[in-house]
């Protein structure tokens, strides 16, 4: 039994902040006040895309504090599986959607004397919220933030007027100017919490920067948008539920499982929670895991498998869902 | 429902009892005739009428007198109360929480009016009626999380989550069975769950704390847990076991009826909006022995519960003196029949 506390939402507006991305506003349906939520926190949108159910988790970045509504953006990803390009070119104001309560895997560590953000591009969602409650709190914080171009950078003149220079940094690809990792990295205060959202290169990039200039690994904080990634179709056997299916190219296995009406457990749908944590009674093949939660042992052992972005290949997968 | 608020000591003379209707609601612990640890976790949803389970935050006949219990440990030892710094925005998530659920489930006793960030509270029972402004932590005679718990029955610990694990880093701790907050303060949550028995070697706690890792807003949990308590005392802490540790050797076949108390936790967990913390809820209910056996079923089981504990249980929880006492005084109301399962009496 899973106690259903998904909300349904009307989209209250739209906004087209750079050409890719796309600004959602949600209101409830019922009238009620949203859930609170903290800097950091995302949501899982479910939408209907013609028949065809697709949840994707994306950042909150209202003001935490503001229970009138809550505001998602979205990225266009050309060759994305297709919720993105759902939510830009279905969606309309006045739609209805579903959206979950808000789940916090990337929470600011409150115990921070003064936190650095470094964000690349859409990255830079979760941080707009975070910043709302730093400058609330009176919390010193600063963000290095990464975009292509200052047309294609979604936010950055907004933030500069809201928070000044001295605490908004912006870095133009197209100009050729860069975070400067290492010198950020080489002189802070004790205390400093250090988070970083973005692409996995430089999510990558800057953990590893921290680690050499000797940051406790505690104080290293990020947040990967892991989508699913898209590969070779398979069977899966689901024991429990005694269902054969069919995982397609661009599905997952717990996609694939919510379209044969099989009520798996999820949170963050990118491999990073551990809530989808599935047993695997036999596997005739390879697992491909995918996700960042599952120790190497863990993955070595092939027993244990999240089923929200990891693949199979093989004759056949039976998992215990 | 208007509660009527007994009154009534928690030490001393010892005055506490259950009412009728109070002994029909108590949270009997024990679903089967044996008893061992599991991770006995179920959605902490709305449950039966006239149970513990009606309202998320319950509120009882004892009310009163467990609060003015608390006002009575806090001034001998105001480290009952302590909360780290960064759990600022957590205690007022605990305030607003409390407040909420108070208010929405006893209106008859509590009042919440909420203009923007003016907050008008009122608590009847207590005589209380206070405007305060949320989020600013001067215009309240206590921190919040201290305000609030000087008025809501249980234990409150808040439980910041971070580097995949959570901390003990506030709480208001004064019904507690053997444990210190003041001890416990900053630890995760193995350190503080290091002394008990038995649980580490199957894995409980690891599938606990990942289990607690991904409690969802919205979705609160909970549990039960229990001991025995000679006398209806709630503040069993180490600070005080001179007081309470030699009432262990006071219970004889003639009084063990109605001395010796069985405790139950009722451990709820919600998780915070605002700062992400948990807030674990440990709400103490005491019965007698001779008030617990008026239900049939209860009387039956709970001999044989007694008689199959592992004796590293029976160590942990302080059973070991009066276990033969209490399992000859209760055997009378065992006649051998078959119990239904569940917890609630027939």
């Amino acid at each position: 039994m899973s106690l259903n506390t998904d909300m349904p939402v009307r989209v209250a507006a739209v906004t087209q902040v750079t050409d890719l991305v796309k600004r959602f506003r949600f209101e409830r349906l019922d009238g009620h006040p949203m859930p609170f939520f903290s800097g950091g926190a995302h949501v899982v949108v479910s939408m209907n895309d013609n028949g065809l159910l697709r949840r994707n988790p994306y950042s909150l970045m209202s003001n935490p504090d503001d229970n009138s509504a809550y505001e998602i953006s979205v990225l266009r990803v050309p060759n994305s599986r297709g919720g993105s390009i759902f939510m830009h070119e279905q969606v309309r104001p006045g739609d209805q959607l579903t959206v979950s309560q808000p789940v916090n895997l990337f929470a600011p560590d409150h115990r921070g004397r003064k936190h650095i953000l470094i964000a690349g591009g859409i990255g830079i969602t979760p941080f707009i919220a975070m910043m709302e409650q730093f400058s609330r709190d009176n919390i010193a914080f600063e963000l290095h933030y990464a975009i292509r171009s200052r047309s294609h950078g979604a936010y950055w003149q907004q933030l500069l007027d809201r928070y000044g220079p001295r605490r908004i940094k912006i870095y133009v690809d197209e100009e050729k100017t860069f975070i400067p990792v290492a010198e950020i990295a080489d002189n802070q205060p004790l205390g400093t919490h250090l988070y970083v959202c973005g692409p996995a290169g430089m999510i990558d990039g800057v953990l590893m920067t921290g680690l050499k200039a000797g940051w406790p690994k505690e104080n290293l904080h990020s947040e990967r948008f892991l989508a699913p990634p898209a590969g070779l179709p398979f069977q899966v056997f689901l024991e429990r539920s005694n269902i054969h299916m069919t995982v397609g190219e661009h599905q997952s296995i717990l996609e694939a499982a919510e379209a044969h009406g099989c009520d798996a457990p999820y949170m963050c749908r990118g491999g990073a929670c551990g809530q989808c944590e599935t047993e695997v009674l036999s596997c005739d093949g390879t697992l491909q895991h995918n996700d960042i939660y599952l120790s190497d042992e863990e993955k070595a052992s092939g027993k244990k498998v999240m089923i929200c972005v990891s693949r199979f290949k093989g004759q056949q997968l039976v998992l215990q869902l | 429902m208007t509660i009527t608020f007994r009154s009534e000591t928690f030490r001393d003379d010892f005055t506490f009892r259950n009412s009728l209707y109070n002994i029909k609601r108590f949270p009997f612990p024990f679903d089967r005739d044996e008893y061992m640890y599991s991770v006995n976790m179920e959605p902490h949803i709305r449950g039966k009428a006239d149970s513990v389970f009606e309202n998320l935050i319950d509120v009882d006949e004892h009310y009163v007198a467990e609060m003015q219990d608390r006002a009575l440990v806090l001034k001998e030892d105001p480290l009952r109360c302590q909360a780290l710094p960064h759990m600022m925005t957590a205690q007022w998530d605990v305030l607003e929480l409390l407040m909420e659920h108070q208010a929405q489930d006893y209106p008859e006793h509590f009042t919440l009016e909420k203009n923007g960030d003016r907050w008008r509270w009122v608590n009847r029972p207590m005589g209380i009626d206070d405007t305060f402004t949320f989020g600013d932590a001067a215009t309240l005679p206590y921190p919040p999380m201290e305000y609030i718990t000087r008025q809501a029955q249980g234990d409150f610990c808040i439980v910041d989550q971070r580097d995949n694990n959570l901390w003990m880093d506030a709480g208001m701790v004064t019904t507690q069975a053997d444990w210190s907050l003041d001890f416990d303060i900053g630890m995760n949550f193995m350190e503080w769950h290091g002394p008990v028995p038995l649980a580490h070697q199957i894995g409980v706690f690891d599938r606990a704390l990942k289990f607690l890792l991904n409690l969802q807003q919205g979705k609160p949990t909970r549990r039960l847990n229990w001991t025995m308590t000679v006398n209806p005392r709630l503040d069993t802490s180490p600070e005080n076991y001179h007081k309470w540790g030699p009432d262990r050797t006071t219970v004889t076949p003639e009084n063990v009826g109605d001395k010796m108390h069985l405790r139950v936790e009722l451990q709820s967990l919600w998780r915070l909006p605002r700062s992400n913390a948990i807030l674990f809820v440990i709400r103490c209910y005491l019965i007698s022995l001779s008030e617990l056996v008026t239900v049939p079923k209860w009387g039956r089981r709970l001999p044989r519960v007694l008689k199959s504990l592992p004796p590293e249980i029976a160590d942990y929880k302080g059973l070991t003196r009066n276990r033969p006492i209490m399992i000859d005084w209760l055997a009378k109301y065992d006649d051998g029949a078959p119990t239904s399962a569940g917890i609630y009496p027939d």
